[in-house]
């Protein structure tokens, strides 16, 4: 009957499913290992590479720099991609096309193109390694997806609600802030979980600005990795991976949140 | 919120255009809304009916014209500036606040502090009867309770003009007839002027001082409920404000009398139009009788037709008669009065002196949506 067709398509879906998900598994036996290697499988169990990584300097410099670039380009991208999104929302259909299309473009062109001419641009400007340097390049490539999520919650909002304020006496930007805003708040906090993780886990643009004075976490990674077989990279690979399902996770219920009401 | 018949605001709209590109909203728009009057605001989509509400609510700039609120123009004026409340088909409710915190809102605008915000609020509420909804979020409410819960927002601040946008518009029959009587409560009990836009003639019928028929841009004609239903001045107000026949036909005046042929029988009446229009005739249900075919007598007119629709109402029947032309009238009888069956022959039976004879219009006629 129809049994060996269904046995087959789950088998089938089963096998994309450990595709996805096995090289990100992978590393998380592989953070235990005793031996300082990446082999796999790995052998014996130990927590020495996560004391590792929170106890050496290296490590941890990095950890902090790329929180504090995170953070900041977060902010940054979200105030700017709101307002973004919010002056595309009120434009002529015709002329926010174009621009939200523009807007969109660090995320549709390719990482070493963008990073190149970061590059290129930060040698003369004196911005290499610098912390504005890294802000400013992650905050161009966050505030594509804070466009997108604050846009979705916009489409959303009854922009009617606005002319009953106004009606009620509330100038436009008394509206906006006491109806507008907590109206699209969900859209605005999940436009800031995607940018805080787009900077956190950018590697390409970071390669290219990076220097000995600041590093962010993946280039750490990077380096540690092309040096020698530390297993202290599948334990930080480890932890990135539940803190950014985490986010992540948090952002997309936020996201799905909104509108229901 | 004291009740006074002073409190209203009166509304002078003169000449008042609008244009879209070279769409024509409204076409030169004069109207004058007494101080504490319910004045509505009726006729089809598109009409411009909405259009004028914006206008006097500051959500249209006019293109050319003036309007005064309360003596003064408010022309350029912006809606937030002019203290008005207005009630919109849609509730607006703020969905993020409470009953209590949508009903505040205008107050803490204008920097009203408790305890005589919290009173003033309770008193909206109670006036709208949803003084134990307080807590509650918009969308744990029926719509009608949204919609009167709006409109406590909306008087809450004790605008001098009240604007209502089909407020009715989304609810059913039976609470759309409560809350007109609601409405008109609150009307009397406060003394603001109203302002009400609908397209339900039988709502303006049962609410208002005066009406204000919308066609096209324009107003045809501004009266009493009963001005308009007794005597239209045109075509499109007699057919818009309940029900009618209009007959039509060849025409021909002689002395005072103006006479049509409808196929091969002549309907006169003792009225001339003033000018050189073609001239219809137009009857109110009630004023129409039927009769067994040549039965109708001769000292009145009569067309002949057939019983097309006949429809039991309680307190008497309601005919449709398809005419000779293939036209329909429309018939009311009382209850004591003859009854007939689908099919069944007859003659349409009228006195000359009921006949409104009006200008024909090709532009009387109307789509509701």
């Amino acid at each position: 009957m129809k049994q060996p067709g269904r046995i087959l398509l789950g088998l089938y879906c089963l096998l994309v499913a450990v595709w996805l998900v096995a090289p990100t598994i992978v590393v998380v036996p592989m953070s235990f290992n005793e031996k300082k290697s990446l082999a796999f499988p790995p052998s014996g169990f130990s927590w020495q590479w996560y004391q590792n990584f929170f106890t050496s300097p290296e490590w941890s410099a990095s950890l902090i720099g790329s929180l504090k670039v995170a953070v900041v380009t977060a902010v940054f991208a979200t105030v700017i991609g709101t307002l973004a999104a919010f002056g595309l929302d009120r434009m002529k259909s015709r002329v926010s096309g174009v621009l939200r299309a523009l807007l969109i473009t660090p995320m549709v062109v390719p990482g070493v193109v963008l990073a190149v001419g970061i590059y290129a641009v930060y040698l003369d400007t004196r911005l290499v390694g610098t912390m504005t340097g890294f802000v400013l390049a992650h905050t161009m490539l966050a505030v594509p997806f804070v466009i997108i999520a604050v846009s979705a919650s916009l489409e959303v909002f009854d922009k009617r609600l606005e002319t009953a304020a106004a009606s009620l006496g509330a100038t436009r930007l008394t509206a906006f802030r006491t109806v507008t805003l907590p109206l699209i708040a969900p859209g605005i906090l999940s436009g800031l979980l995607f940018a805080f993780v787009t900077s956190f886990d950018e590697i390409i643009v970071a390669l290219f600005i990076t220097s000995p004075y600041l590093k962010t976490l993946p280039v750490q990674i990077f380096s540690s990795i092309t040096r020698d077989a530390d297993p202290t990279v599948a334990a930080v690979g480890t932890l990135l991976f539940i803190t950014t399902s985490l986010v992540i996770g948090a952002g997309l219920l936020i996201g799905s949140r909104q509108g229901k009401r | 919120m004291a009740s006074s018949s002073t409190r209203g605001a009166a509304i002078d709209l003169r000449s008042v255009s609008k244009h879209y590109g070279s769409f024509i909203a409204l076409d030169k728009v004069s109207l004058h809304i007494e101080p504490g009057e319910f004045m509505t605001l009726l006729g089809p989509s598109g009409s411009g009916k909405t259009t004028t509400l914006n206008v006097i609510a500051g959500f249209t700039e006019v293109s050319s014209g003036s309007l005064d609120v309360g003596g003064k123009s408010v022309i350029g004026v912006p809606a937030h500036k002019r203290n008005i409340g207005v009630v919109f088909q849609h509730y607006a409710l703020f969905p993020h606040m409470t009953v209590s915190r949508n009903v505040a809102y205008p107050l803490t605008l204008r920097g009203i502090a408790n305890p005589d915000r919290a009173a003033r609020m309770r008193k909206a509420l109670d006036m709208v009867k949803m003084a134990d909804f307080g807590h509650r979020f918009p969308s744990e409410l029926s719509g009608g309770q949204q919609q009167r819960v709006a409109l406590a927002r909306a008087i809450v601040f004790d605008p001098p003009l009240l604007l209502m946008d089909e407020p009715l518009g989304a609810l059913d029959k039976k609470l759309r007839e409560w809350l007109q009587l609601e409405i008109k409560r609150i009307h009397r009990e406060l003394g603001t002027t109203f302002v009400y836009v609908t397209h339900d003639q039988e709502e303006a019928l049962v609410l208002s001082d005066r009406i204000a028929v919308f066609n096209q841009g324009r107003i045809e004609q501004i009266g009493t409920g009963r001005q308009l239903y007794d005597e239209p001045e045109t075509l499109f107000v007699g057919k818009f404000v309940g029900d009618s026949t209009i007959l039509r036909g060849a025409a021909s005046t002689s002395g005072n009398e103006t006479a049509l042929e409808i196929e091969g029988r002549k309907v006169a009446a003792a009225k001339r139009l003033p000018n050189g229009a073609k001239p219809v005739m137009l009857l109110r249900p009630e004023k129409l009788s039927l009769a067994r075919r040549g039965k109708g007598g001769q000292d009145r007119n009569t067309l002949p037709g057939r019983i097309g629709e006949a429809i039991y109402l309680g307190s008497g029947s309601k005919y449709e008669v398809v005419l000779a032309d293939t036209s329909k009238a429309i018939v009311r009888s009382t209850l004591d009065a003859e009854t007939f069956a689908i099919g069944d022959e007859v003659d349409l039976v009228f006195a000359g002196s009921d006949v409104k004879l009006l200008a024909d219009d090709e532009n009387a006629d109307f789509t509701l949506t």
